[in-house]
């Protein structure tokens, strides 16, 4: 399929899309109310043309249908559950079914392969374990290609270093941030890259820019290869760049792209940039029907120097909302605001710093004091900021740093607080 | 017998303490006891001033978090022991002090402003002690 023609690789997007609108419809209650509103039925979907006629998914269609709401299988049928955070409170819940396993295995089984990895290597995958799909979906990847995984999961940045030396991992896997701070740490213990076998990074889950990648790649000494994916679609694998780094190649047989104008929800011509949107086309336990990742990117369909016909997507260029992406956990504002809210009546006006220390990304938090929250003794006040730290961090899954601070410190603009400063510049 | 104290939340900021000051004396309001709790990223400035109520609206106009807070005050005797000899007590009794501040205005005695966990309690104490409690209306006026 890497390699098909496009009226090849249309026929078969056909079959599948029409299978799965097909499927989507008679299964899940929400979507064939869409369709039904649009006036359509799914006879009326029989080519790729048509596939513009089709209401869009959004984020809050998952939240509103949480958690299993919009699998098209009974439970009996899902063997594995996973979850990321969502917009406010509660998390976008993903199911997968045997076959989707299988089908998530093999895409990024192509993925790695794209990317030069093969059965020999020994890949070190320090993406989270977990509810988190990038660990098991690139372990699942790994065994599958017949590479061997050291499914070492992130943190603990000593024992990344010593296996790496021991075991001669060939293949890193983790996010980009991630690389380069194991990096530093191997410059503080004076360990050379000619030390290591290290010849290929897999980095995704967070944005990265060409010059991140030159210097994960001297610092190193391998090629850094972008991963894309998110998990409402699968995970990563989703697209993923070739030996030749030029654009993400799209596993277009799973996943139908669009880029459509974020403003008036049109479909923009190839090669314009807008935001990037998704429809499953192989998935049975979850799939999406024109999914808005809120990603903003290009496609390209000219033939690759590789030789694959993978139509291939730039590297994002930002958002079409305010998600950040703090090593490699989706932030929304929305979701800080939901915490301080839950504490009084009347939310504070707060301001997130995000900003790069060495090469982890830190999140500041600043909350101010209003009347609600004043408080006299300062125990309370330090009580306060401790259980809005512990909110914060269970809720979101990284560390931040709550600092109270005077009303009106915050700049207002027009009227309305700024909520994030990103000192980062990705 | 209790007295109203004017509590502001304050960052770490060079020149912030000196803001409240400069709005308070404009409006003619006098402080006749202060003092500042901090930790390393904010403190919490109190004072007894001439007229809370007036002072509360005006720093609140001027945006700064501000409130009132019952507190009492007791007089005792500017000498060794005596202050340890009020504690005995109060502590003797299971009253327990958020925090107290103390200024002295002559040789002969001090004023000691304390914010008990149980307000009622502690004046109940110190009445059964013959403790010296400062009016409201005096303390507004020094």
């Amino acid at each position: 399929m890497e390699c098909a023609s496009r009226e090849e690789m249309s026929a078969v997007q056909t079959e599948r899309l029409k299978e799965t609108v097909n499927r989507i419809y008679h299964n899940v209650p929400s979507y064939r109310q869409k369709m039904q509103e649009a006036g359509l039925v799914p006879n009326d979907i029989q080519s790729l043309d048509d596939l513009s006629k089709l209401p869009f998914s959004i984020k809050t269609d998952l939240r509103d249908n949480y958690p299993f709401g919009m699998f098209t299988v009974p439970m009996s049928e899902i063997v594995r559950i996973h979850a990321s955070s969502g917009t406010t409170g509660k998390p976008i819940v993903v199911g997968y079914t045997r076959k989707d396993l299988n089908t998530w295995a093999e895409i990024v089984t192509r993925s790695l392969c794209m990317a030069g990895v093969h059965r020999e290597d020994i890949v070190q995958v320090a993406y989270g374990y977990g509810l988190f799909t990038g660990g098991l979906g690139l372990h699942y990847g790994c065994e599958n290609l017949g590479a061997s995984v050291i499914p070492i999961s992130g943190g603990n940045t000593d024992k990344q270093i010593q296996l790496m030396q021991d075991f001669g991992t060939t293949v890193l896997a983790c996010t980009p941030s991630y690389s380069l701070f194991i990096a530093e740490e191997m410059e503080a213990k004076g360990i050379k890259k000619e030390n290591l076998k290290l010849r290929i990074g897999v980095f995704g889950a967070e944005p990265w820019t060409e010059n991140m990648r030159k210097e994960i790649e001297s610092k190193l000494g391998i090629k850094a290869i972008d991963i894309y994916g998110l998990s409402e679609i699968m995970g990563p694998g989703v697209s993923c760049e070739c030996e030749h780094q030029a654009g993400m190649h799209i596993n277009e047989d799973h996943f139908i792209p669009e880029i459509i104008d974020s403003v008036t929800l049109q479909p923009l011509p190839a090669g314009e940039i807008g935001e990037l949107v998704f429809t499953t086309i192989t998935k049975e336990g979850f799939p999406l029907i024109r999914y808005r990742t809120r990603d903003l990117t290009r496609l390209n369909y000219e033939k690759c120097a590789c030789g694959r016909t993978l139509v291939r997507m730039e590297k994002c260029k930002g958002r079409s909302d305010d998600m950040l992406i703090i090593r490699g956990v989706n932030v929304f504002p929305s979701q800080i605001e939901s915490v301080l809210l839950e504490m009084s009546e009347t939310a504070p006006h707060y301001l997130l710093i995000v900003d790069r220390e060495g090469n982890l990304d830190t999140l500041k938090v600043m909350v101010e004091v209003q009347e609600q929250f004043f408080s006299d003794e300062i125990k309370q006040l330090e009580a306060l900021r401790k259980k809005i730290t512990h909110k914060l961090q269970s809720i979101l899954g990284i560390s931040v740093d709550v600092k109270l601070v005077e009303p009106k410190t915050i700049e207002r603009t027009a009227g309305k607080a700024k909520r994030v400063i990103d000192n980062r510049n990705l | 017998m209790t007295i109203k104290q004017l509590s502001v939340f304050l960052e770490n900021k060079t020149g912030r303490l000196n803001e409240v000051t400069q709005i308070l004396g404009n409006a003619g309001i006098n402080m006749s006891a202060f003092s500042v709790a901090d930790t390393s990223e904010f403190g919490i400035l109190r004072m007894i001033v001439s007229d809370p109520g007036k002072a509360l609206s005006i720093l609140k106009e001027a945006e700064f978090s501000v409130r009132l807070t019952d507190v009492i005050c007791l007089n005792s005797p500017n000498e060794p022991g005596s202050l340890a000899k009020t504690l005995t007590i109060l502590s003797g009794e299971g009253v327990f002090i958020e925090y107290l501040y103390a200024y002295s205005m002559d040789n002969k005695s001090a004023n000691i402003v304390l914010k008990p966990d149980n307000i009622e309690k502690c004046i109940e104490v110190l009445r059964k002690h013959k403790l010296d409690l400062v009016k409201a209306s005096e303390m507004y006026k020094i």
